[in-house]
């Protein structure tokens, strides 16, 4: 019995969100006395699993698997996990990994819980705790089934350093046909996404129009930040709709958020509730995001930001 | 062409969400209910297909008769057949095994469900029915069109979009971008009164089983008062960030 915990990467690297993934794994296996396995899919640069508890690595490396494919993808987790005897398979919350995450759970015949926030509170029954109600409550929730998939909610667990020595293994798995086709992938360069961003700066319909986000990018900018904005935001086309967050865009679990002109809809706080820190921005001192947030400015988008970022700017400096 | 729509009853987003029998069940009480918002872009896009390329809509919900009024609203916006499979869901798979047993019996060349409800936030059914099927399946899904039993999809992936195609029969995980906002259709009189004569079909359960189990709830810790930094004290809004939360 192991656990498993999947390792995303891009371009040979491991992704940022595979540290939390592999301190989760090495946490829960120390629980369950067992040890943990690191699966890798091309990826070379390995070495910084170690720091964090990954005391076996499972190497997969084939051209064939350059593009993400769900099916496959699932297909080689799931064969990953009967030659370690895993019965526990740790995931992260990505778009890519969310969607391979149910494929895996039929191969494997697991029950799987996405959204999952913490360590299991018992082991038998397997109970552990999840966001639901998009994030306006949490359960506990079990699963009775053999093989388990946990889905980790990002930046719900955080890292953990455990250094240990790391055997690398290579593993050949036999591969599946393809039935999707890629015809083209489009990575917006240069900019960090909301997935994988430490700090989100948001800002809502308070930017008057689209003409005025110069200050959202200069402050995103200076922080490493990835934007965000409000959903009326995105439906005029003032900003892409990747960057609509909330309870029907996408979630924001980062450690700052920073909310400008955005007045704290029900809809938008359920979105962006489980991010640790929220700093709100917003002339009306009536205005609902106050109440949820952890600090706030009153004051005129147009006058605080640009001061706040020369501000920043001189702090980092 | 024949669509299958899986529509989620959930919530209205500005619902207050509470429970009740020791935290263990979502209190119902005084809450208004709506197609989940992934399901309805999903039903929207549905209908262009139906009037551009006379396809037919059928939608499905697993659950007790309390959701029925959520499958006529879909029947008022323009789906030609409703069905009910009639039991209270325990988990995404119990869900995704009955809609499953379901397509077994009725040839669907597409079928539409959300990327995720959000009630439970899953974010599972569409993929463990494409499991139990083996069928193709894409989520995520902002563009979709369809010409000659093969599909051109726009999916987001984190940090940018990817164009995929493939043959059907195909199901989806829709959200916004299947279709805006703008799109989306408030049932009107007509829809209403022609949805009444329109086929809402109970069938029974198959009995699946279930893998998971949500045992009992709790809403977050009431916050802390939030700290008002003056806007002429900015550094103090930096000090904080940095010192107090760590987070700069
Ligand atoms: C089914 C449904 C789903 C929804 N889902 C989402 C969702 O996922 N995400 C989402 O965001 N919304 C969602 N909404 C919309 C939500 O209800 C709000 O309408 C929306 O969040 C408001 O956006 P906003 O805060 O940008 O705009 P507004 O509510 O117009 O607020 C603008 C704010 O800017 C402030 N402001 C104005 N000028 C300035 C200035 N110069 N400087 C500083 N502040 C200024 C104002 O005081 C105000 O608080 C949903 C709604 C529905 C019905």
């Amino acid at each position: 019995m192991s656990v498993l915990a999947y390792i995303e990467s891009s371009k040979g690297k491991v992704k940022k969100n595979a540290f939390e993934i592999v301190s989760y794994s090495s946490e829960l296996a120390k629980k369950l006395d067992t040890d943990l396995v690191a699966l890798v899919l091309n990826c070379n640069d390995i070495s910084e699993l170690s720091k964090y508890g990954a005391s076996k690595i499972l190497k997969v490396t084939s051209s064939e698997l350059e593009n993400f494919n769900a099916k496959s993808y699932a297909n080689i987790i799931a064969q990953a996990a009967k030659i370690s005897n895993s019965n526990h398979i740790v995931l992260s919350s990505s778009l890519d990994t969310k969607y391979l995450a149910p494929l895996l759970s039929i191969e494997l015949d697991a029950g799987y819980l996405s959204n999952v926030v913490e360590l299991p509170s018992s082991l038998s029954p397997f109970t552990v705790k999840r966001t639901s109600f998009t994030n306006k409550a949490f359960s506990d929730s079990t699963i009775d089934s053999e093989f388990k998939i946990i889905g980790l909610s990002s930046n719900a667990f955080g890292l953990l350093e455990n250094n240990v020595e790391s055997s690398v293994e290579d593993f050949n798995p036999s591969l599946i046909e393809e039935k999707i086709t890629i015809k083209s992938t489009e990575k917006i360069s240069g900019k960090i996404s909301i997935a994988d961003a430490d700090i989100v700066v948001s800002a809502g319909r308070g930017l008057k129009g689209p003409e005025n986000w110069n200050i959202i990018e200069e402050l995103a900018e200076t922080l490493g930040a990835a934007t965000a904005c409000s959903k009326p935001v995105s439906d005029m086309g003032w900003r892409p709709h990747s960057e609509h967050v909330g309870q029907t865009g996408k979630p924001v679990a980062t450690n700052l958020y920073i909310a400008i002109g955005i007045s704290g809809a029900i809809q938008h706080l359920a979105g962006i509730n489980s991010s640790k820190i929220k700093v709100v921005i917003n002339n009306d001192p009536e205005a609902p995001f106050f109440k949820a947030a952890d600090y706030g400015v009153v004051g005129d988008a147009f006058d605080v930001v640009p001061r706040l970022t020369e501000k920043l700017k001189a702090f980092k400096a | 062409m024949k669509i299958l729509v899986c529509i989620s009853h959930v919530p209205d987003t500005t619902s207050k969400i509470n429970f009740t029998d020791e935290n263990t069940v979502f209190d119902s009480q005084g809450v208004q209910y709506v197609i989940n918002p992934n399901d309805e872009f999903g039903l929207t896009r549905a209908m262009w297909f139906k009037e551009k390329q006379s396809a037919i809509i059928e939608v499905i919900n697993v659950g007790g008769v309390s959701t029925e009024p959520t499958l006529r609203k879909a029947l008022a916006i323009g789906a030609d057949k409703a069905i009910r499979i009639d039991s209270e869901p325990i988990d995404g798979l119990f869900v995704a095994k009955e809609i499953a047993e379901h397509i077994k019996s009725n040839n669907y060349d597409l079928i539409i469900a959300g990327r995720e409800s959000i009630d439970y936030n899953g974010g599972m059914v569409p993929g463990l029915i494409a499991g139990l099927l083996q069928i193709n399946f894409i989520t995520n899904c902002t563009k979709l069109d369809i010409e000659n039993n093969t599909a051109t999809i726009e999916r987001e992936i984190d940090g940018g979009k990817e164009i995929l195609s493939c043959s059907l029969p195909l199901i989806i995980g829709g959200q916004k971008g299947l279709v805006e906002e703008s799109d989306l259709r408030i049932p009107n009189m007509r829809g209403i009164m022609q949805a009444r004569q329109k086929p809402l079909e109970v069938i029974p359960p198959s009995n699946s089983n279930s893998k998971t189990k949500s045992i009992k709830f709790y809403k977050p810790e009431p916050r802390k008062e939030v700290k008002l930094i003056s806007s002429d004290n900015l550094d103090q809004l930096i000090d904080l960030l940095h010192n107090e939360a760590k987070v700069l």
